[in-house]
């Protein structure tokens, strides 16, 4: 349970900071957060990569899975933000 | 790598992350904050690979991981070119299920791969539970969106919601056993089960309609997802993003939910406007008040308007007709008129839809404005065109208290000088109550199919001039 306490409390103190950011941004552009926080969430990538290295068999295939999904989600959620955003424009 | 480096990176990361997000509060500095946050992933996935744990890992490991990581980036890359953004929700919530996916299996990953402490066991059936449910919700939604598979109704039997809290109890009930006992592969295996069965339950009870709101609290869930494999994994920067997701999730939910002032709970259980309310019959209201015009009698209302206010709601997207109403509203520019557009929060199918496909469209996005922004100025509006939109104008929401929607935001468009409603009949939209605006004294209707009403109305609009 040593690890518990700070790790939660990492959590509490990243859900303020996230209702303070996210409370910011327009409704204008809300769908681009959408895609773009669905993007960041694949840092579950991370997991998967620790589990695809690992010596036992059954974690690496249930890793290479994971990290098949968590790329798409990376990949594909900053290319179509990225893609959405550039089309706000302002014209001169 | 030393652990003390990696961490110190990706502490970095999720820094980049914040700035990222903070980068989308304005269209200006939109694009590079999504590049930050691209920059930080990069960051922690590179300081993940250089791991002794993984780097000492041996060929075949390796191997295995670029192999995920290059199939996966190309399923991606292609998704996010092919997409069209009428079809974003689908691909958001894609998006969402595979992030659930991957949380869950991670989960069971180091549920197989390792010998979990109580504290990372409950946080693996955290993990799986909402992993699962994200997973078959999100699939479930994107089926509903697409049309394939399930009705766009929501699908209700009774006895549901108990069912739904038994599910409930059987997947906590696992998680127990599981805690109690790690080596139970079996237990996570049910959990799982149970959780995917729960996922599609709880998300078939609700509308097609109401989809904003499921995408917005899928999102959250695999936010939260993510959060919990941060717990398993003892990680910060999984903790830090997840807990940011879940946040952005909640807030866009509530948002959809005001904007429709329904409580979430009754957009859970797909209970809209029940049917057995008296509403008033769509013929006394539309009777012998409706007027009809024509596309050269709007142009000569046109020819003399100062300000002209375009309401599109979804019906504008399915007819694909965005790029006509911004050459219209092109034409009527450079005749010095005041052109804007009212974005109601749930004109299209998900939250801040409507400003990608005008923005799509090349629409100036200083021209797209706030229901709030907006509301105060159709007072001074010469003419509002409504294109594809229905029970996001209807008055009755502000003042038959009786009404299914009573109470919901709308755009006052019927304070404007004149109304135009674009629109192929006089059916219902998805409230199913007839709309009090098509019959209003400054309401003309234009009856036909959006792009061609509009495509009609440029020409007219022209010939005038």
């Amino acid at each position: 349970m040593d690890t518990f306490i700070p790790l939660l409390t990492i959590f509490m103190l990243a859900v303020f900071v996230g209702f303070e950011v996210i409370t910011k941004v327009p409704p204008l552009l809300h769908t681009p957060l959408m895609s773009g926080s669905n993007a960041i969430s694949g840092i579950t990538v991370i997991g998967a990569i620790l589990s695809a290295a690992s010596p036992n068999r059954l974690t690496v295939i249930l890793g290479f899975a994971a990290l098949v999904l968590a790329t798409i989600n990376v990949v594909g959620g900053f290319m179509v933000t990225n893609r959405m955003l550039s089309m706000f424009r302002k014209k001169d | 790598m030393s652990t003390v480096t990696i961490d110190l990176i990706y502490l970095v990361a999720s820094v980049l992350f914040i700035l990222g997000i903070r980068g989308l509060t304005h269209p200006r500095t939109a694009v590079r904050g999504n590049m930050l946050g691209a920059a930080g992933m990069l960051l922690a996935i590179v300081a993940t690979l250089l791991d002794s744990q993984v780097f000492g890992s041996g060929a075949s490991g390796f191997g295995v991981i670029v192999a995920g990581v290059v199939l996966g980036a190309a399923i991606g890359a292609v998704l996010a070119l092919k997409i069209q953004m009428t079809a974003m929700p689908e691909m958001v919530a894609v998006l969402n299920a595979f992030g659930g996916g991957a949380s869950a299996l991670v989960a069971g990953a180091v549920l197989v791969g390792t010998e979990p402490t109580a504290q990372a066991t409950v946080a693996i059936v955290a993990s799986g539970l909402i992993g699962s449910v994200t997973f078959t919700g999100s699939l479930v939604a994107f089926d509903k969106l697409r049309g394939l598979l399930l009705p766009d109704a929501p699908v209700t039997f009774p006895g549901q919601q108990p069912l739904n809290f038994l599910l409930g109890l059987v997947a906590l009930g696992f998680g127990a056993w599981l805690v109690i006992d790690p080596s139970t592969t079996t237990a996570y295996v049910a959990l799982v089960a149970v959780g995917s069965v729960l996922g599609v339950l709880l998300t078939i009870s609700i509308g097609g309609a109401d989809m904003p709101v499921a995408i917005a609290l899928l999102n959250s869930y695999s936010g939260l997802a993510a959060a919990s494999t941060g717990f398993v994994l003892s990680n910060d920067i999984l903790i830090i993003t997840g807990s940011l997701v879940g946040a952005s999730g909640i807030i866009l939910t509530r948002i959809m939910c005001k904007a429709m002032n329904r409580s979430l709970a009754n957009v859970l259980v797909g209970a809209i406007a029940a049917t057995d309310t008296k509403t008033e019959d769509a013929d006394t209201v539309y009777e012998g008040r409706v007027k009809r015009t024509s596309a050269e009698e709007v142009a000569m209302l046109l020819d003399t308007a100062k300000r002209v206010v375009m309401v599109p709601g979804y019906g504008l997207a399915v007819s694909q007709a965005q790029h006509q109403l911004r050459d219209l509203a092109t034409v009527l520019e450079s005749r010095g008129v005041e052109v804007e557009y009212a974005i109601h929060p749930v004109a299209g199918r998900m939250p801040g839809h409507m400003n990608v496909l005008l923005a799509e469209a090349d629409v100036d996005y200083d021209k797209l404005k706030e229901m709030d922004q907006i509301n105060p100025t159709f007072a001074q509006t010469d003419v509002s065109i409504v294109i594809g939109a229905n029970d996001i104008v209807n008055p009755d929401a502000r003042t038959n208290p009786k009404s299914p929607i009573a109470g919901m935001p709308i755009l006052d468009v019927d304070k404007s000088t004149s109304v135009i409603v674009i629109k192929r009949s006089l059916s219902p939209g998805f409230a199913g109550i007839p709309n009090p605006l098509f019959a209003g004294d400054n309401t003309l209707m234009l009856f036909g199919d959006g792009k061609q009403a509009v495509l009609d109305l440029t020409v007219a609009v022209k010939e005038n001039g």
